[in-house]
């Protein structure tokens, strides 16, 4: 989330689109009652009237996978009745840019931006860059009508995106869009705020990036981004997926969103050289300019004293993909199926159920010769080979199953959705020989460290060279039991040596020596860290959570001293406690809030500072302390993270394109895209030419007329294992269902309550049939399409509940991201006797 | 006065309802008196379900775990908790709980209990083969150098130092410290093939 939970309560308008909070987040959805009560609009739009619908002032039905064509719609109403924040537009966004004159859009090339190459499946993005001058800056037309200008080129795209269109595509009546429209258009005026709600409604398609990148153009049109009830807010699904995410457990990214070095940059300085992004404009913060010293005190966190100037502070031990390599889910388990893993560790999760195309997945477990599984309770992956269809006396795999802990038997911080570290101590000891993940990767970690000790091995240093400094050392130096305390201060991190405060470039160094940290101090914050080797900190983001005056995420005062709902001091947000990002574009150039009623941050032009200086913000803790933008020798622009300082209405670094188009699911029920020749996104990863039997898709085929979609319940969590088990909430949600509308249910001859079979390409499963008008028809291009949906929460381990959702689901990914496409696919029904 | 709402409860409960019901609350006021989290110990925890991160309240008493309820100082969830939050005490109650470590041998049609230090050692000795077996120190790779106005391709063999044979998907619902510790030890091993619940 770009704001936080409660902060929902400030909005005029909320859009629920891609999520259904008062199923999945039930807690939270008292905040956007809370808007409600204050008077604010709630617009939710879904394939089904959910209960976040039934909540709605306004609910609009759309065709699973739709989504950028109702928001491409919404992008154009918006311009055409000129509902935008034009000032927060032409100054904090890349809307003035001029994009290079070869740049063609889908309206022109049948559906491709300029640059594609087939074979490949993907766009050299050349033509996508903008105009130079020759200073290197990017040519600008602040009057906002040059042709080529960001700001033309997206009226033009979307100009294509009418509400006939629109309409004809998504099955949404076109009275329906147009109240959506103009009902969140309406906060485009500076004083009121709309805020977006998503989930994996959104990330779960081959468009899954573009989908939000629409959203996040409709922001920035209508200035929602930074202030109190705005922004765009991804839902999170698990109690601490926001931290595990941040903390890297991701092929692709080390702690603190830092890249995962690949093998054409052999040294340090050449990562450095290709992440540290440059730019020469003054008023730009950019932020990730200072990627050198999170690097370096990541390497100098994990191989202490072993990491020295002289071995490039032991770079070469951190393992490195080649080129292009992508070793991401969908990648691990399309590998597993050739044979390529021999070892696998599921730990805390249930891949034979969360996996699309669940039937992959536990077929490709079956050739791995061990796996090492850690939970509380059995699962499908734990024991995939005695599952349905399978003979254990043909399954080779060595499985061990290693009990863990629950949370309350346990100490240590998670992250909320809303980048909110919370604390939480042990309750009781764990259950009988239960253990906390922390001390079984210790007992690990020695384990297998003595391994290399005694029979050496191949390459072992990476390995030993790790620091282990986590609590009491036996004898034999191995760590007894993880003082979780001393691991969230490495997260932190630790002045090394004295650090002297260093001369600002173009100034003269300080005539007496200021000290910002003394040797062995923990980090204040992480614009303490340095790129030379004397400060250490796991992980930059988190770096101010744990120091010297104490543990920030353990705080419980509860102040509101904005009544904005901030409280500033229970637990602890990442960045710097700052609880609104991009807090900056919530003001005029000025430093004036565009709304005062609200103000996030504002700036005190007459407060004194300790040194003499006038002027600070108040408020949240703004994005960086310099004064507003307006301030001609140190003001900064809001988007700190981007080197150029403003957001990217125009995103040349996306793979499938600078503005989202509307393609359709891989599987969808449709011949063409109503909108361009080109039906599916043309950059999205495909596996059907691997030559696998599991990878079979079916569009437009009459045996699978049916649009489904998969989702969760408030009963159960994720694939079940933590609420399958549990008694009560088993109880309340026993088994798998399928709802149907009651014009399907009507022609196949179906009851409420009949046991029917739905079936994919891919595979079948049981379910209770609910015959609802929770799912209606929808209209698509002049003819009915009917839509389904399923909970993924089931599993054959749990007798008599039905097998997993995800077994219908098929292996295909977002063109950037990966995620896999599960939330619309094509299915049959068929009534079961 | 001040007092917090937990307290207003717990003392204006009983005389409350006496007031408007028609019938004897003698067998409650009994029970209240013993009132079964009197000598519990309080510990406040976060949910461990979805990401709004519930305030809760753990009691426990002589070992056990007794109650579980809504932290009502908790400013996003005021007290209040879903049907799942609620019913965490089934957690830790709960006859499914797998406490000893399991082993399943190839070919076996059934797990056996075992003892932890065996079960680490062999997954140990079995981590250290794959590793010494499927480790790639360098690999051969195309890259772009620029000579003169000419940008040339060419291979080098680059240090790469990471383990091709061992994958791991995991964890959205360990602690961050753990989670930072999961990363450093597996990227210690060399995996790259490091995966979780974001990715889907």
């Amino acid at each position: 989330m770009t704001n936080h939970w409660i902060d929902v309560k400030n909005a005029d308008v909320v859009l629920i689109m891609g999520a259904n909070p008062a199923e999945n987040h039930p807690i939270a959805f008292r905040w956007i009652l809370r808007a409600k009560d204050n008077g604010a609009k709630i617009i939710c739009v879904d394939p089904r009237f959910t209960r976040s619908a039934s909540k709605a002032d306004i609910y609009a039905p759309l065709r699973p996978g739709t989504d950028i064509a109702f928001l491409g719609g919404m992008i154009r109403h918006i311009l055409e009745k000129k509902l935008y924040h034009e000032e927060s537009v032409r100054n904090y966004t890349n809307a003035s840019y001029l994009v290079s004159p070869d740049f063609r859009m889908p309206g022109d090339l049948n559906g491709l931006f300029s640059g594609y190459d087939a074979k490949k499946r993907a766009y050299d993005p050349k033509s996508w860059a903008f105009q130079k001058d020759a200073d290197e800056k990017v040519k600008k037309d602040p009057t906002l009508k040059d042709p080529h200008c960001v700001f033309q080129l997206m009226r033009k795209h979307y100009s294509r995106y009418t509400p006939e269109m629109v309409s004809s595509i998504t099955g949404t009546p076109k009275e329906t869009l147009l109240k959506v429209y103009e009902t969140y258009g309406s906060t485009g005026k500076p004083d009121r705020a709309g805020t977006e709600l998503y989930a994996m409604g959104w990330t779960q398609h081959t468009v899954g990036t573009q989908n939000i990148r629409a959203m996040t153009i409709i922001q920035m049109l209508l200035g929602n981004m930074g202030v109190a009830g705005g922004g765009i807010n991804a839902l999170r699904g698990e109690s601490n997926v926001q931290g595990s995410t941040d903390h890297g457990l991701l092929f692709h990214l080390l702690p603190g969103y830092l890249p995962v070095p690949s093998a054409e940059l052999p040294t340090l300085e050449k990562y450095i050289e290709k992440y540290t992004p440059k730019t020469k404009d003054p008023a730009s913060a950019n932020w990730w300019g200072n990627r050198n010293k999170y690097i370096t005190s990541y390497l100098k966190a994990i191989y202490g004293a072993k990491a020295t100037k002289e071995n490039d502070f032991g770079y070469a031990w951190l393992p490195k993909t080649d080129p292009g390599m992508n070793a991401s889910w969908l990648m691990i388990f399309d590998g597993m199926s050739r044979g390529k893993y021999k070892g696998f560790f599921a730990w805390g999760q249930n891949p034979a159920c969360s996996g699309t195309n669940a039937g992959k997945v536990r077929k490709a477990l079956s050739t791995l010769d061990w796996m090492v599984t850690v939970n509380l309770f059995d699962n499908e992956t734990a024991s995939f080979w005695k599952g349905p269809g399978v003979d254990p006396a043909k399954v080779k795999t060595e499985v061990f199953f290693l009990p863990a802990a629950a949370s309350f038997e346990k100490e240590g911080s998670i992250t909320n959705s809303s980048r909110m570290g919370q604390w939480r101590t042990a309750a009781i000891r764990p259950l009988g020989q239960s253990k906390p993940d922390a001390e079984i990767m210790n007992d690990l970690f020695f384990k297998i460290r003595a391994l290399y000790a005694k029979d050496g091995g191949v390459t072992p240093d990476p390995l030993m060279n790790l620091t282990w400094n986590y609590g009491f050392k036996r004898a034999d130096g191995t760590v007894r039991s993880v003082d979780v305390h001393a691991v969230a201060k490495e997260i932190n991190g630790y002045f090394l040596d004295n650090v002297e405060e260093k001369p600002k470039p173009g100034q003269p160094a300080p005539t007496e020596k200021k000290l910002i940290g003394k040797k062995g101090e923990l980090a204040a914050g992480f614009a303490q860290l340095q790129a030379d080797g004397t400060t250490s900190c796991g992980n930059w983001l988190y770096c101010q959570s744990y120091n010297e005056k104490g543990n920030m995420m353990a705080r419980r005062v509860k102040k509101d001293p904005t009544g904005l709902g901030l409280f500033p001091e229970w637990a602890w947000a990442w960045p710097v406690n700052r609880r609104i990002l991009y807090n900056r574009a919530s003001v005029d150039l000025s430093g004036k809030p565009y709304n005062v009623k609200k103000a996030v941050i504002y700036w005190n032009a007459n407060a004194v500072l300790p040194d003499g200086k006038l002027g600070k913000w108040e408020g949240d803790v703004p994005d960086g302390p310099w004064p507003p933008m307006g301030d001609e020798k140190e003001g900064r622009k809001p988007y700190i993270m981007r080197a150029d300082g403003v957001a990217a209405i125009f995103g040349p670094g996306l793979k499938d394109g600078p503005f989202p188009e509307h393609y359709e699911p891989l599987e969808c029920p449709l011949q063409e895209n109503l909108m361009s020749k080109q039906r599916t996104n043309p950059a999205s990863k495909m596996f059907s030419d691997g030559g696998l039997p599991e990878d079979v898709y079916a569009s437009c085929d009459t045996r699978y007329p049916y649009v489904a979609t998969t989702y969760r319940v408030t009963e159960h969590w994720q694939t079940g294992v933590l609420s399958r088990n549990v008694p009560w909430l088993l109880e309340l949600q026993p088994r798998q269902f399928v709802e149907m509308g009651l014009d399907l249910a009507k022609e196949k001859k179906i009851k409420n309550g009949d046991t029917v079979e739905v079936s994919s390409a891919r595979g079948k499963i049981e379910a209770v049939a609910v015959v609802t008008p929770r799912f209606r028809p929808f209209k698509v291009a002049g003819s009915t399409v009917h839509g389904v949906g399923l909970p993924w929460c089931f599993g054959w381990f749990t007798p008599g509940v039905g097998d997993s959702a995800n077994l219908l689901t098929p292996t295909a990914g977002d063109a950037n991201t990966m995620i896999p496409e599960t939330k619309a696919f094509m299915v049959n029904i068929t009534a079961k006797g | 006065m001040a007092l917090s709402r937990r307290e207003f409860f717990k003392t204006s409960g009983a005389g409350l309802a006496a007031g408007l019901l028609g019938f004897s609350l003698d067998p409650v006021e009994a029970k209240a008196q013993e009132f079964s989290l009197r000598y519990a110990k309080e510990t406040t925890t976060i949910c461990p379900y979805c990401a709004v991160g519930c305030g809760m309240i753990v009691h426990t008493l002589g070992g056990n775990l007794i109650n579980v309820e809504g932290d009502p100082d908790h400013p996003i969830s005021e007290g209040s908790l879903c049907p799942k939050g609620s019913s965490i005490l089934q957690l830790r109650d709960n006859k499914a709980r797998v406490t000893k470590p399991l082993y399943r041998a190839p070919g076996a049609k059934e797990w056996k209990t075992v003892d932890w230090d065996w079960a680490l050692d062999e997954i140990s000795k079995k981590v250290k083969k794959t590793r010494d077996a499927t480790f790639v120190a360098t690999s051969k790779i195309k890259v772009k150098e620029k000579i003169g106005d000419k940008e040339v391709e060419k291979e080098v063999e680059a240090v790469v130092n990471r383990t091709m044979g061992i994958a791991h998907v995991g964890s959205a619902a360990l602690d961050n410290e753990e989670c930072y510790l999961l990363q450093k030890f597996l990227r210690g091993l060399g995996l790259v093939a490091i995966e979780h619940q974001a990715r889907i």
